[in-house]
């Protein structure tokens, strides 16, 4: 187990001589983002279908904080997460008094009401997004422009995300959320108000996805629609199945594995989301657990 | 559901019965606000809860199964009565500290499944429990919370002849100092462990007393048993 994560750590920290560090960072933000998705998802039982719009508002805000107002790059971090777990607070408090597919389309719903809000509002750079966003300098000192010096820049506040995920998840807050989504009526006969448990775990997903975005924004010294797009929403979904919702690990295995995917097939055009498609439903039946849950049940019935 | 007078008397063990479709679940339902009611009142230790929420309702000692066994699958045996026992250490909120801080829950827990005779299934996956055994966690669930009304709906519903008989036993057993409210179908159940019963039909009250009383009710005998006079 300790030397499962010591090896991960390794690779994290090897990642970017062996990989082109804007690759590895893309990965680490979108890694960040899946497994804040899976904190809903895969730990609460709850399918959201807007979680672009945390990823991608965050990203507005950080780039506005840090270009147009010029503050330093932390707190331009700082305010695109507050920003996201403050919309998730709205957005949660009302999504959460439906379940399932309602639920799923409530969260849409607002997703696209973020996305028209960032297209059509005056600083957000319309069709072009933001762009020329600065990368500063980390503490105000170490300049982040190398892309060496971003990477693990990134790095720490992938792992610092990371580890709020892994607390909440193994935290008594966490033990009561597997019980909501393993039987919510029997949680709330038990004297849980599921609702507030729902709304927080709500709140922590999209700050971090929020982290996610705004990491994102500083990575590519932009914030774009793409990233408030329900294509983002649809693709996180992707990423959370394919590496295994439930597991700890599973959504960064996926996100690693459809960024890769889409790097190397960017040649082929719109053909990316045909091939991507075909990987996705052919790992779904082949591996209904996701890589990393069918690879932990092979694990454990070997034992 | 239409004018139902019901009175549970404290430290009882009170039956509702009545053919399908006679509203029991429904009148569970209505008294753990699972549903709202539309007109009349729900009170409960000589208070008004018929406005309160449904955790709200278990907090104060009103704890409910289900017809369908409520357990947690994907949760260990201790786990699922560790979650009961967990919402009086107040951090259940607390999604920055460890689980490490539940272990003192987990003597408790051990004590709760020795009681009802599930020890030696700690670790078990609870998925992985015969349905008698769920049924068994359930109500060992219910019990870590130890509340002053129980509110059983049909705990021996499709259980074999033993599991029923060790059932009744342990619901005879738990209920010293509870009072109990179970709907039940199996009617030799009903007549050996409750003092009170209450026959439904069509969502009215059709008799009331104890079995004795009420397996001679014509009434009864017609609407229940089929049983023309």
């Amino acid at each position: 187990m300790v030397s499962g994560w010591a090896a991960l750590l390794a690779l994290g920290l090897a990642a970017p001589f062996c990989v082109y560090p804007v690759f590895a960072m893309n990965v680490l933000c979108l890694a960040l983002f899946a497994s804040a998705f899976n904190l809903l998802l895969g730990y609460t039982g709850l399918l959201s279908f807007g979680h672009a719009a945390f990823l991608g508002m965050a990203g507005y805000v950080t780039g506005q904080a840090v270009k147009t107002w010029g503050w330093p790059v932390e707190l331009g971090i700082l305010a695109g997460t507050a920003a996201a777990a403050g919309l998730g607070l709205v957005f949660g408090a009302l999504a959460i008094r439906r379940s399932g597919i309602s639920f799923a389309m409530i969260t849409l719903g607002f997703a696209q009401i973020v996305y028209f809000f960032v297209l059509h509002a005056a600083w957000s750079g319309g069709e072009d997004g933001l762009q020329g966003v600065p990368r500063g300098k980390a503490l105000g000192l170490v300049s982040l422009q190398g892309n060496y010096a971003a990477y693990y820049f990134i790095f720490a506040l992938f792992l610092a995300g990371f580890a709020v995920f892994y607390r909440t998840i193994h935290s008594p807050f966490g033990h009561v959320l597997r019980a909501i989504r393993e039987n919510a009526p029997r949680a709330e006969s038990l004297g849980y108000d599921v609702d507030r448990y729902r709304v927080l775990a709500f709140v922590i997903s999209a700050g971090l996805a929020g982290l996610a975005g705004s990491m994102k924004a500083i990575v590519f010294q932009s914030a774009t629609l793409s990233d408030v797009h329900w294509h983002r929403s649809g693709s996180v979904v992707l990423m959370t199945l394919l590496g295994g919702m439930g597991t700890p690990i599973g959504p960064s295995v996926g996100a690693l594995l459809v960024v890769t995917l889409e790097n190397y097939l960017s040649g082929y055009g719109s053909w990316v989301t045909v091939i991507t498609g075909g990987v996705f439903i052919a790992c779904v039946l082949a591996f209904r657990r996701g890589l990393v849950g069918e690879i932990q049940a092979r694990v454990s019935s070997r034992r | 559901m239409d004018s139902i007078d019901l009175s549970v008397r404290r430290g009882s063990i009170h039956a509702l019965i009545g053919p399908n479709g006679a509203g029991k679940t429904t009148v569970f339902n209505l008294l753990t606000r699972f549903l709202p009611a539309t007109s009349g009142a729900i009170t409960y230790n000589g208070e008004d809860v018929t406005k309160a929420r449904p955790a709200e309702l278990a907090r104060r000692g009103m704890v409910r199964s289900f017809q369908i066994s409520a357990v947690f699958p994907n949760l260990t045996v201790l786990e699922n009565v560790r979650v009961a026992l967990q919402r009086r250490l107040g951090t259940s909120f607390h999604f920055w500290r460890s689980q490490r801080s539940l272990e003192v829950l987990h003597e408790r827990a051990r004590e709760v499944l020795a009681s009802v005779g599930l020890e030696g299934f700690e670790t078990t996956l609870t998925a992985e429990l015969s349905y008698g055994r769920k049924r068994t966690l359930e109500l060992a669930t219910t019990l870590a919370l130890e509340p002053e009304l129980m509110l059983l709906d049909e705990p021996t519903q499709g259980m074999g002849h033993e599991d029923v008989g060790r059932v009744v036993a342990l619901i005879r057993k738990v209920s010293a100092g509870r009072t109990v409210l179970i709907v039940e179908h199996n009617l030799s159940v009903v007549a050996d462990l409750c003092q009170m019963i209450t026959v439904l039909a069509r969502g009215r009250v059709l008799a009331e007393g104890p079995y004795s009383e009420v397996s001679r009710d014509p009434a009864v005998l017609e609407a229940y048993i089929g049983v023309g006079t």
